[in-house]
């Protein structure tokens, strides 16, 4: 489990990035707690400055959109899912479950 | 309408198909490509793909592309083109289109019916998408010396990427707009010694104004590159390697590697015999409508209510209204897309969105020019035309997405 901020630190509409390999982006969207990867998976940009509207954040580089909680690309130009990863929230910190590394084809 | 022909199998191209499909289209489709390559995407050409990193930033499961591009890679670097691919082959066989690629359009009939081939062929058609993009334009008089590169076509960055690998090498780009600052940031990355040279006495002031304009090309020194402006370029000299870059000062800079980055031109050529009208791009009305209702034009090759617009989003955003316009048989929706561009370069992410006009003013609205980052603001009667933005894509998307809101035809800009 990796902390990232205390819960008052991510406000509703919030995103914030840990530097994890590969970095992940917390969303506090309306007051439920998401983990997605930041990498957008259709160019290099951080989806934590992405737009964040509803479950969906949209990418501030090309507007491809993701659902937060399926990590399932909603529209172009983004053909493949980010991987979501678990968020728990104990003694007020908020904490992420990386999601385990699937076997690269490589 | 039974048959419609896309002519042009790049970004544009690939989305007015999947409009075309989208919209219910069911009939055959036909896709003409100049290229021998599957549609890919063009702008990490001279920026990840040039520097080999392209996929090490993606997210698990982007190494499994590899191999779904159906290109003929055959130098190497599979891995990083299957990055590029802008289809896969579950999204082919759901197009159900008949692909023509390695096949260039010759001309185009009076009535806009018969697609010409240049391997003889015709393509019998009711409706006609034109798509065919624009070439990077080549040095006047230039002949054909080894080392000398523009950088446009996958094919291109292949054979920049190939010389650039051999060690160090002295690199002068000819032109110090956002292809020749990307690629010669690349080329720093690697290592090699860059110089940019640019004719005007300063990069990128259409695009941005004087003021904005003077900040980005400070980025070149910071990123260790040479940037001489005012120096319109002479001659290249070499045989049959070029040797040198002679300026019209007479000063020669040493180069190994040239690239000439110096704007693009619009593929109209073969659409001389039509009865299309032509002048910097084909002629259309603010719905891609050309003087032929069935014949539709999209991306660089269009000029669209009086604007061509070389950019990624307006390649990408009007073919749906195109599409509408050609199953109607009329105009009845017409493009508003906000005009928007990036440039990644020397570790800096420019983005720039709106329409600015000689004689707005501007406003730093967060951070500084000379810190790590800015958002500028373009202001006019106190209205923002167009916004600016360095390492600030928070801001920007917001600003961005105000300017969309009241974004007006391109015609009445």
């Amino acid at each position: 489990m990796i902390p990232v901020c205390r819960l008052e630190d991510l406000p509703v509409g919030e995103s914030i990035r840990i530097d994890t390999t590969p970095p992940i982006a917390v969303f506090n969207a309306d007051g439920e707690l998401y983990a997605i990867d930041d990498t957008c998976s259709h160019q290099d940009a951080s989806l934590s400055e992405g737009w964040l509207e509803g479950c969906l954040v949209e990418c501030p580089l090309h507007a491809a959109s993701f659902d937060l909680r399926t990590g399932q690309p909603t529209c172009l130009p983004a053909r493949r899912p980010v991987r979501t990863h678990q968020v728990t929230v104990s003694d007020g910190v908020i904490h992420v479950r990386p999601a385990v590394q699937e076997g690269t084809a490589a | 309408m039974r048959t419609v022909t896309v002519v042009g199998a790049s970004l544009a191209g690939l989305y007015a198909a999947r409009e075309l499909r989208a919209q219910g289209f069911d009939g055959r489709l036909v896709i003409v490509g100049e290229e021998p390559h599957r549609p890919y995407d063009r702008p990490p050409l001279s920026k990840e793909f040039l520097t080999g990193s392209t996929g090490s930033t993606g997210s698990a499961g982007a190494t499994g592309q590899t191999g779904s591009t159906g290109s003929t890679g055959s130098t190497g670097g599979g891995a990083d083109e299957g990055h590029l691919a802008l289809t896969d082959a579950e999204e082919e066989g759901q197009l159900a289109a008949e692909w023509l690629l390695g096949t260039r359009a010759r001309g185009l009939d009076p009535r806009g019916r018969t697609v010409l081939l240049e391997d003889g062929r015709t393509v019998s058609t009711d409706g006609v998408v034109i798509a065919t993009g624009a070439s990077a334009r080549r040095l006047p008089g230039g002949a054909a010396l080894a080392g000398v590169h523009t950088l446009r076509t996958l094919d291109d960055a292949r054979a920049l990427r190939a010389e650039l690998a051999g060690g160090p090498r002295r690199v002068v780009v000819i032109g110090g707009g956002f292809i020749g600052a990307e690629t010669a940031s690349s080329c720093a990355t690697l290592g090699h010694d860059v110089t940019v040279v640019e004719a005007a006495p300063l990069p990128l002031v259409p695009q941005l104004g004087r003021e904005m304009a003077e900040v980005c090309a400070a980025l070149h020194p910071r990123g260790g590159t040479r940037l001489i402006t005012g120096a319109p370029v002479a001659r290249l000299h070499g045989t049959p390697a070029v040797t040198a870059v002679e300026l019209g000062d007479g000063r020669r800079l040493p180069a190994d590697v040239v690239v000439v980055g110096i704007g693009a031109v619009p593929n109209t050529g073969w659409l001389a015999g039509s009865t299309l009208a032509l002048g910097d791009g084909v002629l259309c009305d603010d719905g891609c409508v050309t003087a032929l209702p069935r014949v539709v034009a999209v991306g660089d090759v269009a000029r669209v209510g009086g604007v061509r617009a070389e950019h990624w989003t307006s390649a990408t955003q009007q073919p749906a209204v195109a599409v509408r316009n050609l199953l109607a048989g009329r105009t009845v929706d017409r493009a508003r897309p906000l005009p928007y561009f990036w440039s990644d370069q020397y570790g800096s992410r420019i983005q720039f969105a709106g329409r600015r006009r000689d004689g707005d003013t501007v406003r730093i609205a967060e951070g500084s020019t000379g810190g790590d980052g800015f958002l500028a603001l373009y202001e006019r009667d106190g209205v923002t035309t167009a916004a600016l933005a360095v390492d600030r894509p928070r801001p920007f998307m917001r600003i961005r997405r105000e300017l969309a809101r009241t974004a007006q035809p391109a015609s009445a800009a």
